[in-house]
């Protein structure tokens, strides 16, 4: 890649849409930003001047704040609008929101909306850089980026890696970006759940589907587990909690009956006892918390190569204080 | 052209798929019926209209249109959804009752007839709801509907969920024969769903409907025609597995018509990667070995109709994202172009085989007159430069809605000019 040419597009609405080389791109862009997050004065001026919106029309924590952070550690201008509250709960249609956004010429906007593609439909329609931070069950590429970040981190190299999503596929956005990025980078990608949790066509996208996850915990090398959302129960996907547990849980038992050491990822909030035991989640298989200090270097990384840094730059940014 | 009782339509290449000819000739209008086909006519002081080089045929009958009035005119109202049909080369169509109010009585299928008389453009048949304000209640008044001028009945949109009110509805339409148009689907299994239910659904992060709704659906309506001896039309067929239902069904006699759109006979559930809303319709855009089965149904037999499902919607709705959107694609106005384009120029079907599922197949669906160039018929009629190349610019349509899949199109074949009872009611270069 030229150096003259941006490393990235004007958005980041996935993974899928993007290359092998992009990726890696942003996941080595991402290692001088881990740094900072280690200093006492956690701090860069490269987003300086810059206008960003959280703009997140379904309720989230964690993602908001990590990408707050990450902002923040850029020096950018951030505000922050939430559905409750805003002219979002009155009614206001998505494009109106785009044009007031373009009107007041934000730089960049950091979406999350229940609805797929919204990220895209904002993106092509405004200026503005867009970085999809969940759109319904289609990709969360942020939380894909900090997965596989993870799991590079670790196995040093994705290449071979047999990484086993398990859970809730069909209404998992994390799942789908992980599934797009890993497939490229040329890791082997499993995925095991209860079939009523699996989408249709699933193995058309590179990916092995495993029924029970004893067998995917004899063939993986690292575990992505995933949320079970507690509606999901009332909706009839799954019988029960206490079921999906017994059947379908991370659990201690398990991962030590496994040939090789498993690494347990999880994008949390987690519910414990029901997709995962707290002595997986706890325990030294686990690297949960990682996940959550690499997120934010990540959205650094995609804040700062959206914003036009060229990647090379990055240790420099890191090593410039400012004034 | 009001006024003049006599047309001549002069040296054209006359298809009448009715009868199965296709030969070299005029048509004779007299008094706003066909009086003669053939070579020579003598027209006596008519009006001469040249159509060398074009096709004379049957004016095209749409079985399922959305004209939206009452209740949302914003989208489409009577008299520009009738234009927009003779834009098309359409010189009937027959409406839905899903409007708000909802047409389940006589004073609303009133409205509509009247309507459609002033509306100058194609004439419109109005279709009443199967049950008192498509709640799948309670029957409406067949009788009553029918003396006031609706051609069938229908929920529109949504099956009739209830096994007991289909078969009443089936039972109690013969006293009157009319046809029950039919919407089938499990609507448990197809309700959250917003496309087609595969891999493409799978990797947008949509809600998918199951082709297997529409399998069960259409089997048990078919199972229940059999049953009772009612006439069943399935609307709009989307899956092959569907299409093999109704082929078998007609072997055994079943009293069924069914229609297929041109939008399920060439598009698939790949032009929805980029969520295009103007891709959004119900039942979704299936996959390309279903194409294949519609088109061999269609070439067949076993789907008589074309039907357009022509449902407009005002650009604010289709401009959100991809679950808020409705579903609904326009069609009056490209539906030959784009079937001629793709599958008689491409050789999936003959010229007069889609003239035949344009115009005869469903006017025999709805029992009505048009269809044919028999004389003593009504003279609605078309004239089409089959090599005219044009491209579809959803600007220039008739119709209020732009919300086309086929905007940019570029086809081969173009309807120029419809005669609605021998009046002249559209012609190409004379309108917009």
């Amino acid at each position: 890649m030229s150096l003259a040419t941006p490393a990235l597009g004007k958005d980041l609405t996935g993974l899928e849409p993007l290359s092998a080389d992009q990726i890696r791109v942003i996941l080595d862009t991402a290692e001088p930003f881990k740094e900072i997050t280690e200093r006492r004065v956690k701090k860069v001026p490269v987003l300086r001047g810059k206008t960003i919106v959280n703009l997140f029309f379904e309720a989230s924590t964690r993602t908001r704040i990590s990408f707050e952070f990450a902002e923040k550690r850029l020096s950018a201008d951030t505000v922050n609008i939430g559905a409750a509250g805003s002219s979002v709960s009155k009614g206001e249609t998505l494009v109106d929101t785009a044009r007031n956004l373009e009107a007041m010429s934000i730089d960049m906007v950091v979406i999350r909306h229940w609805s797929a593609g919204a990220a895209a439909f904002l993106a092509a329609r405004i200026p503005s850089n867009v970085i999809n931070a969940g759109d319904g069950a289609h990709e969360h590429p942020t939380q894909g980026l900090l997965d596989i970040l993870t799991l590079r981190d670790h196995f040093g190299t994705l290449e071979g890696l047999r990484v086993c999503i398990v859970g809730d596929v069909l209404h998992s956005r994390v799942a789908r970006s992980n599934i797009y990025g890993l497939v490229k980078l040329g890791a082997e990608v499993g995925v095991c759940g209860p079939r009523t949790l699996l989408p249709a066509s699933i193995e058309e996208l590179g990916v092995t589907v495993f029924g029970r996850v004893e067998e995917a915990v004899e063939w993986a090398d690292a575990i992505n587990v995933l949320r079970l959302q507690l509606e999901r129960m009332q909706d009839g996907f799954v019988p029960s909690l206490r079921e999906y547990n017994r059947v379908f849980g991370i659990t201690r038992e398990r991962l030590e009956s496994a040939p090789r050491r498993l690494l347990i990822l999880h994008p949390g909030p987690m519910n414990r006892g029901v997709e995962i035991d707290s002595d997986v989640a706890d325990g030294p298989h686990s690297v949960i918390l990682q996940q959550v200090t690499n997120g934010v270097a990540v959205r650094m990384a995609v804040l700062y190569l959206l914003a036009g840094g060229a990647p090379h730059l990055a240790e420099a940014a890191r090593d410039w204080t400012g004034s | 052209m009001a006024g003049v009782s006599s047309v001549l339509i002069r040296a054209g290449r006359v298809i009448d798929p009715a009868a199965g000819t296709d030969l070299e000739g005029d048509v004779l209008v007299e008094g706003g019926r066909i009086s003669a086909v053939g070579a020579g006519l003598d027209g006596d002081g008519a009006e001469v209209v040249d159509a060398a080089g074009l096709v004379v045929a049957p004016g095209f009958v749409d079985p399922h249109v959305h004209l939206c009035e009452p209740g949302w005119e914003h989208r489409e109202t009577i008299r520009t959804g009738a234009r927009a049909a003779a834009a098309g080369g359409y010189t009937a169509v027959c409406c839905m009752p899903d409007t708000d109010p909802v047409v389940d009585d006589p004073a609303s299928v009133g409205f509509i007839v009247a309507e459609g008389r002033r509306a100058g453009g194609a004439r419109v048949f109005p279709a009443a709801a199967v049950s008192a304000g498509r709640k799948g209640e309670q029957l409406t008044e067949f009788g009553e509907v029918v003396d006031a001028g609706a051609v069938a009945v229908t929920d529109a949109g949504r099956s009739v969920a209830s096994s007991v009110l289909m078969r009443l509805a089936l039972q109690y339409a013969r006293s009157f024969d009319i046809p029950v148009l039919a919407h089938c689907e499990d609507a448990d299994l197809a309700r959250s769903g917003v496309m087609h239910e595969g891999v493409v659904s799978t990797r947008l992060g949509l809600r998918g409907k199951p082709a297997v709704a529409e399998r069960i659906g259409v089997a048990r309506d078919l199972a229940l025609a059999e049953a009772t001896g009612g006439r069943l039309h399935i609307q709009r067929v989307s899956t092959g597995a569907a299409a093999s239902l109704i082929r078998r069904a007609r072997r055994r006699g079943v009293r069924v018509t069914a229609e297929v759109t041109p939008h399920h006979l060439v598009l698939t559930h790949d032009v929805l990667a980029d969520y295009g809303t103007d891709y959004k319709v119900d039942p979704p855009l299936r996959t390309p070995s279903d194409i294949e089965a519609l088109r061999e149904a269609l070439a067949d037999g076993t789907i008589d109709c074309v039907a357009t499902d022509h449902a407009p919607r005002h650009y604010d709705e289709k401009e959100q994202a991809f679950d808020d959107a409705p579903f609904g694609a326009v069609g009056l106005e490209t539906a030959f172009a784009v079937l001629h384009t793709r599958l008689v120029r491409e050789g999936a079907l003959t010229l007069a085989a889609l003239l035949e599922r344009l115009a005869t197949g469903p006017a025999r669906a709805l029992g009505l007159e048009g269809g044919t160039l028999e004389p003593g018929r009504p003279a609605d009629l078309v004239l089409i430069d089959p090599e005219m190349e044009w491209t579809i610019e959803s600007a220039g349509f008739l119709s209020k809605g732009r919300n086309t899949p086929f905007d940019g199109e570029r086809v081969m074949g173009r309807v120029v000019r419809t005669l609605v009872g021998g009046r002249t009611v559209w012609r190409l270069g004379e309108d917009a």
